[in-house]
């Protein structure tokens, strides 16, 4: 069986994003970056049912400029069987991304696609459900829970009540949710090790010719700041001025 | 040309989101006509029917949407969507399962929890966990949305009723199988829609919900959880307030034991008043709080529920 696993590089979620000087978009220059937290444990949750004999190829692939190979070697050094970069200079629209996966998806016809359900900097949350329908495949979004059992895939989903269990018959799109899993560290001889290892690059527009976005970013602003606070001296204050305030009324 | 939103139900009733999306599309002066999917329920469509703004509502009433599947509902809003200008819902785990593969079908980019609409092709969102906001424009013909729930006021009932059209349900998909759900019962109000909201971090341990029920049973309150304390089964997932959770923002937000993670303040911080109870005076919390308490929460918390009547 053989594994997809689409990631996105982007500013580490350690990092408060701040817009550049010049108002014209997020400064990421020389920010530390990394794949996507929720991509990341997609990717992990390849490498377990690797490890459980269950997949025995995991491609991962990442559509950027050519600097994104840097998490592309992360994902190698994670233990990837193999690693492939759609390169993209210019900013595509998640529609776009979705195209891209999924003209390589014909190509190398995975039986399983997982994604995190959504990136960390856009926090569009489309992209797997977009490539599912593209492929008329099923899609299993925001898994906690993944078990292959002979050709299905059974997901356990988080829901707005609670959760829900499907099956999927492959191939099928998976997206992660934070309780899928935990990642593993990355020990340093395995990054020395990816180091070394090929990465595929192909350029996005010898797989699909139209990809100008339809969506585009027009301004970029902070947010509102909120007025700053006071600190009440005990339970009995903090009462008197809920009640005080009306926030306490329905 | 009409706006096309799909609803959400829990079986009973539809969902004060949907409201929201009814409100939301309102900006764009066109009729709006109301998805419906459902395997029963003709009270549904009789709720559907008197919401305000609703000028028509489309009953898709097919046995296999008792659990709907986004394979399923998506190539129902393929098969109508080239009638509308815009078709949206709002950005809740159900619906944000189902827009994106429908835009995927109708081959149209999607823009995703909306905060306030600029134009009949503009939007305002927000990326990095709340941190920068965009404006964004859509080139395509056929706008796809889904708005942000707590941005948008929910929608009233009124008096007359729009029609109801029935509209026949594609064939289910066969690929996709529906095996069972888990409901976690609470009687506490709807996390995405209640004015209080009493929410917990990771120190509160396994008392957990035995700390904040009372205090929210006397508030009326609902419960939200960071995700350190859902990650550690101390609360189930769908109390999780956050950027990869629910964003809420009621008239009264109190935050206990809780740091004040950009992830989890992006979740809550448009709340109208903010409470925070912390026992580190350096907790990022009490940078976005109204009102901050530095004290041992198992202290405060009794009396805090003894004082509230
Ligand atoms: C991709 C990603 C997505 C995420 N999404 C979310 C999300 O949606 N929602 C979310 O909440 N988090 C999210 N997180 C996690 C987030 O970064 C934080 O780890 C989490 O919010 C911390 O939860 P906490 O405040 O309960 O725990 P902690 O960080 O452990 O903080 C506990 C706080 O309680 C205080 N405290 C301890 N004991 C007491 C006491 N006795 N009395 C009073 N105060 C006390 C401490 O001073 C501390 O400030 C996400 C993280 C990532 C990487």
């Amino acid at each position: 069986m053989k594994a997809l696993v689409a990631v996105k590089r982007a500013l580490d979620y350690n990092i408060v994003p701040r817009i550049r000087s010049d108002g014209t978009d997020v400064d990421i220059a020389g920010a530390k970056m990394s794949i996507s937290p929720l991509d990341e444990i997609a990717l992990e949750e390849a490498l377990r049912l690797k490890e459980q004999n269950k997949v025995d190829e995991i491609l991962v692939v990442s559509v950027g400029p050519a600097i994104t190979q840097d998490v592309l070697r992360h994902g190698l050094a994670m233990g990837a069987s193999r690693a492939l970069l759609l390169e993209a200079e210019s900013l595509l629209d998640q529609l776009g991304i979705a195209k891209l996966l999924h003209a390589l998806v014909e190509r190398e016809k995975p039986d399983l696609i997982l994604l995190g359900k959504q990136s960390i900097d856009d926090e569009a949350c489309q992209v797997g459900q977009m490539l599912a329908g593209l492929m008329n495949a099923s899609q299993g979004t925001f898994a906690s829970k993944l078990q292959l059992v002979n050709d299905e895939i059974i997901v356990t989903r988080e829901t707005e009540a609670g959760t829900e269990t499907l099956a999927l018959m492959l191939p099928a799109v998976i997206t992660a949710d934070l309780r899928l899993n935990e990642p593993r560290f990355v020990k340093l001889p395995n990054l020395m090790m990816a180091k070394k290892k090929p990465i595929e690059i192909i350029p996005a527009n010898e797989l699909v010719t139209h990809l100008e976005p339809r969506i585009k970013r027009t301004q970029i602003s902070p947010p509102a700041t909120r007025p700053p606070g006071i600190l009440v001296k005990d339970v009995a204050d903090l009462v008197t001025t809920l009640n005080k305030s009306g926030a306490l009324h329905s | 040309m009409s706006v096309l939103i799909l609803a959400e139900h829990d079986g009973q009733h539809i969902r004060q989101s949907t409201r929201s999306s009814i409100n939301a599309a309102q900006a764009r002066n066109e009729p709006v006509h109301l998805l419906l999917c459902s395997d029963h329920a003709d009270t549904l469509a009789h709720e559907a029917q008197h919401i305000k703004g609703v000028d028509l509502v489309l009953h898709a009433s097919a046995k296999h949407f008792a659990h709907p599947l986004a394979e399923d509902i998506a190539s129902l809003i393929m098969k109508l969507g080239n009638d509308y200008t815009a078709i949206l819902a709002a950005h809740t785990p159900f619906t944000r399962n189902i827009l994106p593969r429908a835009a995927a079908l109708l081959d149209v980019g999607m823009i995703s929890d909306v905060i306030e609409i600029i134009s009949p092709n503009t939007y305002v969102r927000s990326i990095y966990a709340g941190n920068i906001l965009v404006t964004v424009k859509s080139s395509d013909t056929l706008q796809m949305f889904t708005i942000r729930t707590s941005a948008f006021k929910p929608a009233e009932n009124q008096e007359r009723a729009a029609p109801v059209q029935s509209v026949s349900a594609p064939d289910p998909f066969k690929r996709t199988r529906f095996i069972d759900e888990v409901h976690h019962v609470s009687d506490r109000p709807d996390l995405s829609s209640a004015k209080i909201i009493v929410s917990g971090g990771r120190p509160l341990g396994d008392q957990f919900e035995a700390l904040l029920t009372p205090l929210a049973k006397k508030m009326n309150a609902a419960i939200g959880a960071t995700r350190a304390a859902v990650d550690a089964g101390f609360a189930p997932n769908e109390w999780q307030v956050g950027s990869t959770g629910c964003i809420v923002a009621p008239q009264l937000y109190i935050a206990i034991g809780i740091s004040g993670a950009v992830q989890h303040l992006a979740g809550m911080k448009d709340s109208q008043v903010i409470v925070a109870i912390n026992h580190d005076p350096d907790a990022p919390i009490f940078k976005v709080a109204d009102y901050g308490l530095v004290a041992d929460l198992f202290e405060v918390l009794p009396e805090l529920t003894d004082a509230l009547n």
